[in-house]
């Protein structure tokens, strides 16, 4: 494979993005030029990954599509390649982003080229910091995100937005600069910021349970965990519709994939040393975040704190460190991106008519919106973790994968699904049924082309990867036994030494 | 003499500077062809330079060195005057500052940092450090009838001369001790006992204050804002460039092997002016005195690659300022396009909303900034990306985690700027104009900057042929 495909998936975005420059706005009826050159060019991107995972060979563990050019001379390479984990990544922004950019065309109303051309090259970054095989070449596209997520919630954001903007920045950037102190360390010990060398030089253990919290701190503060989650429901709330969108669905899963790919993979002592702290965290974020979500009067706030839910799902997963966990995660992590991206495109369908995303000033939606309605149902339902829906697959898996290895853990999860159904479901009782009292909402109109067929694009794969998830589960198969083998065969090693 | 051919560069600059004051003598209202001569005068110095061979050679019964490092320190103190030069005119002009006088100071200044850089003998540094701080006390205060242009003039000469007898006071100690004025010899002379260590500390209090590190730094705000803005740019990048090249060179010649004295003092330093320059800016309502702070805060980072005290560490260094002229001269640019009904505004609150109406300008400040902030992949990312590998390759890891944690605290005011560009209400625009000696320099830093990451080795391989020992 001599074409650079994953580089071209790269930095196409970034061309567009140059042609969405040079087109002119005209006065008063929006910039068509520049919606059209961004659709083009995130369906083209789009394409291209499906073709790449249609080329992807899943028996195989190693790295595919391997790029690799001398960046920094002499020491630095700028190395790219994929596994069976990373694809589902790049397929999930591939996916997730023209849904965004067909949405911008109801939410955005000020400075439309602006917004695309973030978007575009946010694209760029989020697939780069999903290909990259080096550690600085992770970091780069990992801190590049803040650039255009902080211009995007702070110019076209809410009320609140400069503060939401500056939380954003500063917390996930004060995260990241330990990680940068741990790549700098980690290249002074091994000699290389290569992934894949690393692997195989194993860093001592000895130093593994520093790097491996400098690592955390940036993973935790993305992901995000609990205690260090409260950036999220500001950002999430302020944001634009397509904002919250691609931070929900793409922006939240760099910290998991960090996790797999770094944390597993270069600290396995470290990793299972902190198992407990993990585990901890993630329950509390579980419940905690769920009983808070409960009582919220924002829908954007809701869901943004089901967010912090289920990604705590997604972290006791990935540390169990057996298939089912580390797949379930997976899944959980892909289908999180497609059934928050749907919860915000369908507060977003709210929100555009009537200017308020508070609940109280719902209810009685189907009798004038029946079609939403519906569409909003399933996504519900999905985020309850209803069997048939691409929600129900991880989440199961990832209860299953905890219950052989902790009990008291699995149990308390379990409390955490409850939970997340009385949440949904009251919500869902709130805004959609009930008396049609707010008058405001008699004038609406149900969904329009645009937003509908976005709606039923995202309920179709959800509900099809909820019957059907094998295509997924092929794909990561390889690359995950992989990575649990590894981890396991370091972990007996060590025992054996004793 | 064969020494002469190598002296061709600060010969040619006397010479020039002689003739140009002569021009100016003779001719009335010549500030517009004597800004031209300098510009050329400043180019042809650049060829000059860069057509001649570049081996490391003494002269003058080795005080004066000519080698990779100070052939390189020249360059960059040329190119980033020829741009402050280039984009100052219309400010000058506009405040009715256009006397001969001021190019010729400016060129009055790089021979002094020339001979500064060059220097291998403590008498040669001296004469080349006061000949450069003389010419800046002047451009400080050229705005003589502006109240506050003085008072700046003032504060500087007052404090700087302090900081002159200091560090003059450390090299008579250091020759008292030593015996010898050569670097080399001081290096060579193997009993570094305290009296010569409290010379190098007086050096060090004297250099300090010349690069503006804390807790020496106490000028810079008071001077930045005072000074006309064509000069405060000029102050935050071409002395900067000259102070750091002379920090460097003290530190890996004649005191190389006191490292372990010398090296907690920087570390200091560096910290103090990190948090510092971090903290202080947050507050700051006027964006001379905000890039004054800023400025502390990086020559921060730079003294933390010296502290390294490895061959990385400077080349580092060296890397680092390179990348800083190319981030001030664009922030000073746009800085120098804030003008609003026939006057120069100030304010960071007058940018409100600016990107409304320019947004070419909003959007090349925007990129600046986050550069400054250090956030990948804009060129200033690997400015402290090359910084923090020498640091931790020296195991100095309080000093790097502080290091990053500022740059958090100073992204703070950084993006508080592009808040306030951005995120707030517009407000009358300022004057349309198109300069292309503002706009250029603005666009090619901005090209320079988001660029870099696609090579961003380039630096490293200039530098990697510099030695200094």
């Amino acid at each position: 494979m001599n074409f650079p495909i994953l580089s071209s998936i790269t930095f196409l975005p970034l061309i567009g993005a140059f042609f969405v420059l040079l087109t002119r706005s005209e006065k008063g009826q929006g910039n068509t030029g520049a919606v059209y050159i961004s659709i083009f060019t995130s369906f083209v991107n789009f394409f291209i990954t499906l073709f790449l995972w249609y080329t992807f060979d899943n028996k195989i563990s190693d790295f595919q599509f391997v790029e690799e050019i001398s960046w920094i001379s002499g020491f630095i390479k700028f190395k790219f390649g994929i596994d069976g984990i990373s694809i589902l990544f790049i397929l999930l922004t591939a996916f997730i982003t023209p849904i965004c950019i067909i949405s911008c065309i109801n939410s955005v109303k000020t400075r439309l080229k602006e917004f695309l051309i973030a978007l575009l090259v946010l694209e760029t970054f989020m697939i780069g910091v999903f290909c990259s095989l080096d550690l600085v070449v992770f970091y780069l596209f990992f801190e590049a995100g803040l650039i255009p997520m902080f211009l995007i919630i702070g110019i076209w954001g809410g009320p609140r937005k400069v503060y939401s903007a500056f939380k954003f920045f500063l917390f996930t950037l004060l995260g990241s600069v330990l990680m940068l102190v741990a790549i700098i360390a980690i290249y002074w010990i091994t000699g290389t910021t290569d992934v894949t060398q690393i692997y195989e030089i194993k860093i001592p253990q000895e130093f593994q349970y520093l790097l491996w919290l400098a690592f955390f701190s940036s993973f935790a503060v993305k992901l995000p965990m609990w205690p260090v989650h409260t950036w999220l429901p500001d950002a999430h709330v302020e944001a634009p519709t397509p904002g919250s969108v691609i931070l929900a669905a793409i922006l939240l899963k760099m910290g998991g994939y960090g996790f797999l790919r770094f944390s597993i993979g270069m600290f396995p002592f470290a990793s299972e040393y902190f198992t407990p702290l993990i585990f901890t965290l993630s329950v509390i974020a579980v419940i905690y975040t769920s009983l808070v979500a409960l009582m919220q009067d924002d829908m954007k706030k809701l869901i943004a704190y089901s967010s912090v839910a289920h990604m705590g799902f997604v972290t006791m997963g990935i540390f169990t460190f057996n298939k089912q966990g580390v797949e379930g995660s997976i899944i959980q992590m892909f289908s999180h991106g497609l059934i928050s991206a749907a919860l915000f495109l369908c507060v977003g369908v709210l929100y555009d008519r009537t200017h308020s995303r508070l609940i109280k000033s719902y209810g009685g939606v189907v009798h004038i919106l029946p079609k939403y309605s519906f569409l909003f149902m399933v996504f519900a339902l999905a985020t309850l973790g209803l069997p048939g829906t691409s929600g129900f697959v991880g989440e199961f898996l990832v209860l299953v994968g905890t219950f052989k290895v902790n009990f008291l853990v699995a149990i308390l999860a379990s409390i955490g699904v409850i939970l997340a159904a009385a949440y949904i479901l009251w919500l869902y009782k709130r805004v959609i049924f009930g008396k049609l009292e707010n008058i405001q909402l008699k004038k609406i109109k149900d969904v329009n082309l645009s937003e509908g067929s976005i709606l039923v694009v995202l309920c179709i794969t959800v509900l099809f990867f909820g019957f059907y998830p094998d295509p997924l589960l092929e794909t990561m198969k390889v690359s995950v036994d992989n990575l649990i083998n590894n981890y396991n065969l370091e972990i007996t090693k060590r025992i054996t030494l004793k | 003499m064969l020494a002469i051919k190598f002296l061709i560069p600060e010969i040619f600059l006397s010479i020039s500077i002689f003739s140009l004051l002569m021009i100016g003598v003779f001719i009335k209202n010549s500030f517009e062809i004597i800004y031209r001569l300098s510009l050329f005068v400043i180019i042809l110095i650049i060829l000059i330079i860069l057509s001649g061979d570049s081996e490391s050679i003494k002269i003058f019964s080795e005080s004066f060195t000519i080698d990779r490092f100070s052939l390189y320190s020249k360059i960059l103190i040329l190119i980033s005057t020829f741009f402050v030069l280039l984009m100052s005119k219309k400010y000058i002009v506009d405040i009715k500052n256009n006397k001969f006088e001021y190019p010729i100071i400016i060129l009055l200044s790089i021979l002094g940092m020339f001979i500064m850089v060059s220097s291998n003998d403590l008498i040669l540094f001296y004469m080349g450090l006061e000949l450069q701080s003389l010419a800046l006390y002047i451009l400080a205060s050229i705005d003589r009838d502006n109240i506050k242009s003085s008072e700046a003039g003032v504060k500087y000469f007052v404090l700087s001369a302090l900081s002159s007898g200091l560090l003059l006071y450390g090299c008579s100690l250091i020759y008292g001790f030593t015996g010898s004025t050569n670097f080399e010899e001081i290096a060579n002379s193997k009993d570094f006992n305290v009296g010569t260590i409290f010379g190098m500390v007086f050096i060090l209090v004297g250099l300090a204050f010349k690069v503006s590190a804390v807790p020496f730094h106490m000028w810079t705000p008071d001077v930045y804002q005072g000074s006309p803005t064509s000069v405060t740019s000029f102050f935050s990048v071409v002395p900067k460039a000259a102070g750091i090249a002379i920090f460097i060179k003290f530190m890996y010649l004649p005191f190389r092997d006191v490292l372990n004295q010398w090296q907690y003092i920087l570390v200091f330093m560096s910290i103090a002016s990190m948090i510092l320059g971090a903290v202080a800016a947050i507050g700051q309502t006027n964006i001379k005195r905000l890039m004054a702070y800023s400025s502390i805060g990086h020559i921060g980072y730079a003294i933390a690659g010296i502290a390294a005290g490895t061959e990385n560490g400077f080349k580092s260094t060296l890397i680092y300022i390179s990348i800083y002229i190319v981030m001030n001269i664009g922030a000073f640019a746009c800085i120098l396009l804030m003008k609003r009904d026939g006057k120069y505004v100030e304010e960071i609150e007058e940018l409100s909303g600016v990107s409304k109406n320019h947004p070419m300008m909003s959007f090349g400040l925007l990129i600046i900034l986050f550069s400054l902030a250090g956030i990948p992949p804009l060129a200033g990312f690997f400015a402290k990306f090359y910084i923090f590998m020498a640091v931790i390759e020296s195991e100095m890891y309080t000093l790097a985690i502080i290091g990053l944690v500022t740059t958090v605290l100073s992204a703070f005011y950084y993006i508080r700027i592009i808040k306030i560009m951005y995120f707030d209400e517009p407000k009358k625009p300022f004057e349309k104009f198109v300069d292309y000696k503002i706009h250029g320099p603005i666009v090619l830093s901005c090209v320079l900057l988001v660029s870099f990451f696609i090579y961003p080795s380039i630096l490293n391989e200039i530098v990697s042929n510099i030695s200094i020992f």
